[in-house]
């Protein structure tokens, strides 16, 4: 009967072994926040709300069920870490202000990518309301989901070098910062064709000099910053050139048959915009783009970008867009 | 007086107990009885290496369990996952089957707690004792269960052999299913009737070099207390054993007889297809032929999903509950039993019609269904090989982390090394089905012999069958 006993008991011990094992490490990983991601389609973030009080640290256990991911928090300086699937990538957060925060993928893990987005309430003691600016496509009134088109194209791609190789001057009043935010290219192209000084130029001189004044308002530094944007966060869709051929492009574009069911759905996509597209580019002001980053273009599946992207970043990423029509080079 | 009572669990003392000594082989010389080796009599007789290696499978099965339920969903990244549908599964056809027959059985974890729920207790019987005790019904014996319940999972494998989270909950299902069974029917029921990997290890360990057999027919036939039948958990009697399909090796039988009767025997391999051959006690079930067509088909179905160079089937088998899963499902229950039933039983038929055979058509189809076993069990083995070797490095990441948390217990979270056998790979595949094909051919030729006319065309459908089997693989796993 000894031995019986002897048996049982390792049976009893073994098995609590096999339990504790797991069960002990399950209960030391709840003690933070464990956030599974998985692509859009089958879930997106869990949990995708937390709350955390301002000043206390917020500790994340990340991982992945599908395929890779990676974490970000939008408006923040922190670098976005990558989420590998089957393994646990640990991420502290600390904020110094209240706000609704909005943490997202910045992997390209499907065709609903920029679905996988979720918030971080931050809570605390109530403190005195930051007047908010208004965008300034609000500001000038502009209707961001019209038609535009450009009645004048260039017969070359406007050229930085060969404006500035001109002996001319522009006008002060059209290099200003607030002058060119607010007006599209081809507004003031025709602008410095209404002028006079400017009269012995032929049509693609004064493109080029467009091309100079979009020059004069940047910096390689903000082309730089823009281009990482753009790269990671624009290109999936719109494609590394601009023109409308990223990797889910065509998933996008839906057939027309699909596309009423998916408007009651809410989930109606369309083929992204071709920044490669003259006529529809030269008539679009920096003001306009930043509208639709921050607004998203309503049932195309481009999302809003106001909660992630800082205004300087906006403004880089609008920069860069130009780079598509404009030759930048300086000495080609 | 209840069913319970009427089981004599005490061994009572056989009245030629005293004259027992390591008896003479009789029947079987060209076999090595192991139970007979010096140092290996002791490990087979003694309960205690048995259970320990029992005790730990069975806690490795609850840690599978824990695991895949509270760890990392992803596969690759969990232990239920790898050690379950690679190393285990892997294992079981490459080792466990091919060498030791039901070997894994007398080891599964499954059936244990039923077991000394019903014996009420674990080495040694106690008086307190739990379960009905009832007759499995007759109309549900054979292994019919078995072959429904193989393609049920295979109905859903694409997803179980991937999700950690079904395959604890599969586990979890068949754990519990085994325990209830045994708390209602009598014996090892769950194993014999419905275990569908159980069926699986049945058919093959026919051809398996290990069998369980009485050595001297007369001690036994002297011997009234049987006490080798009232203990053996699936209630077999080992004089009456045909061959090695049911029996589960747990050596029960070696243990109690009191004459020191039971043979382990290493045998030559195959020799249960070709052992009863022409005599009355040659096999007629069909639910057995049934099964070995139903393993067929699945190793087809299998190998066209996991290793074919079709997305959209892998994908219609991953989507469960979908349009296009139904369709598949529709097209893998057809193939196993529409495609692969008929064309055997015409085969049979034609080669029965042509020959002028005597036999029954029954008979003749559970007959040479047998041809099917060394083709099934090489066929299965070509496949495991397929993704076993290159998901080998598998193995050695989730012991260290076993539940995917990021662990690094041994180190080995990010093996350097990994194999690769993509050299090899095909020329191994097409060796083995080879001699599964060849191995069947040399089968069926020897039940050929068995009609009286000795007529070879007998078979001729038969190997025809067999043949454009083989080609269906090879052109699946080699291409």
């Amino acid at each position: 009967m000894r031995k019986e006993w002897l048996a049982r008991l390792i049976v009893i011990v073994l098995a609590a072994a096999a339990v504790a094992v797991p069960v002990g490490g399950w209960y030391v990983r709840s003690q933070g926040i464990l956030m599974h991601a998985r692509m859009a389609e089958t879930g997106g973030w869990m949990p995708e709300n937390l709350t955390v009080e301002v000043g206390q640290p917020l500790h994340l256990r990340l991982t992945s069920d599908d395929v890779m991911h990676s974490f970000a928090v939008g408006q923040s300086d922190e670098s976005p870490v990558d989420v590998i699937p089957g393994e646990v990538t640990e991420v502290t957060l600390t904020f110094d202000k209240p706000g609704k925060y909005t943490f997202y993928c910045t992997r390209w893990c499907s065709v609903n990518h920029w679905r996988m987005r979720g918030t971080i309430e931050v809570t605390g003691p109530e403190t005195t309301a930051e007047a908010v600016k208004p965008p300034l496509y609000v500001t000038l009134g502009l209707d961001i989901d019209a038609e535009h088109h450009a009645e004048v194209v260039p017969e070359q791609k406007p050229s930085v070098w060969r404006g500035a190789n001109l002996e001319g001057v522009v006008p002060n009043g059209y290099q200003s910062r607030e002058y060119y935010l607010s007006h599209s290219p081809v507004e003031l192209w025709q602008a410095l064709r209404g002028e006079t000084s400017l009269s012995q130029f032929t049509d693609q001189d004064v493109w080029d000099l467009v091309a100079l004044v979009w020059q004069s308002n940047t910096n390689h530094q903000e082309l730089k910053e823009g281009q990482q944007l753009y790269t990671t966060n624009c290109a999936a869709c719109h494609g590394e050139a601009g023109a409308e051929d990223g990797v889910f492009a065509d998933d996008l574009d839906q057939p027309e048959d699909r596309k009423h069911a998916d408007m009651q759905t809410g989930e109606m996509t369309a083929r992204p915009a071709d920044f490669s597209d003259l006529e529809h580019m030269l008539a679009a002001s920096p003001a306009h783009l930043q509208g639709k980053i921050l607004r998203g273009g309503m049932g195309t599946g481009m999302p809003y970008w106001g909660p992630i992207f800082t205004e300087e970043q906006t403004w880089a990423l609008v920069a860069y867009l130009w780079t598509f029509q404009f030759d930048t080079e300086d000495h080609p | 007086m209840n069913k319970l009572q009427e089981i004599p669990w005490k061994e009572r003392p056989s009245p030629i107990a005293g004259e027992s000594t390591i008896p003479r082989r009789y029947a079987f010389p060209e076999r090595i009885n192991l139970a007979h080796i010096s140092w290996l009599r002791p490990l087979l007789h003694n309960r205690w290496p048995q259970f320990l290696v029992r005790t730990l499978t069975l806690a490795g099965f609850v840690f599978t369990i824990a695991a895949g339920l509270l760890g990392a969903r992803v596969g690759s990244h969990n232990f239920a996952i790898i050690f379950v549908w690679i190393a285990w599964w892997t294992a079981l056809k490459l080792a466990f089957i091919p060498l030791g027959g039901r070997s894994w059985c007398s080891v599964c974890p499954i059936p244990l707690p039923g077991e000394w729920l019903q014996q009420g207790g674990i080495l040694e019987k106690g008086e307190r004792r739990f379960g009905l005790n009832l007759r499995w019904p007759k109309r549900l014996k054979g292994s019919w269960l078995q072959s429904s319940g193989f393609l049920l999972i295979g109905l859903f494998s694409a997803v179980t052999l991937t999700d950690a989270h079904l395959t604890a909950w599969v586990l979890l299902g068949l754990f519990g299913l085994a325990i209830g069974l045994s708390l209602v029917f009598e014996r090892r029921t769950f194993c014999s009737y419905l275990c569908p990997i159980g069926g699986f290890t049945g058919i093959y360990a026919k051809t398996a070099p290990v069998e369980v057999r009485v050595i001297d027919t007369t001690l036994c036939a002297a011997h009234s207390d049987k006490t080798c039948y009232q203990e053996c958990p699936w209630g077999l009697y080992p004089l009456a054993l045909r061959d090695s399909a049911q029996c589960g090796l747990c050596l029960e039988c070696l243990r109690s007889c009191p004459q020191d009767n039971i043979a382990v025997n290493l045998r030559p391999f195959g020799t249960d297809l070709i052992a009863n051959i022409g005599q009355a006690r040659q096999s007629n079930r069909l639910d057995e032929a049934f099964l070995a067509l139903v393993m067929l088909g699945s190793a087809l179905a299998f190998s066209a999903v996991f290793t074919g160079p079709w997305g959209g089937l892998k994908t219609a088998a991953f989507a469960i509950g979908s349009y296009k899963w139904l369709l598949y499902g529709l097209g893998f229950l057809a193939l196993n039993l529409v495609v692969m039933p008929g064309s055997f039983a015409l085969a049979v038929w034609t080669g029965h019609r042509f020959s002028g055979s005597k036999t029954q058509l029954r008979r003749a189809i559970a007959s040479q269904a047998q041809t099917l076993l060394p083709l099934g069990l090489f066929a299965w083995i070509a496949f495991t090989i397929s993704f076993a070797f290159p998901k080998a490095n598998y193995v050695l990441s989730v012991l260290s982390d076993p539940l995917g948390w990021g662990w690094n217990l041994l180190g080995t979270i990010n093996p350097t090394w990994s194999p690769d056998v993509s050299s090899f790979s095909p020329v191994l595949q097409i060796a083995l089905l080879l001699v599964g094909l060849f191995w069947s051919a040399s089968v069926a030729q020897r039940l050929a012999k068995t009609d009286a006319r000795q007529n070879f065309r007998q078979t001729l459908p038969v190997l025809a069958f067999c043949l454009a089997f083989s080609l269906a693989m090879l052109w699946l796993l080699v291409g």
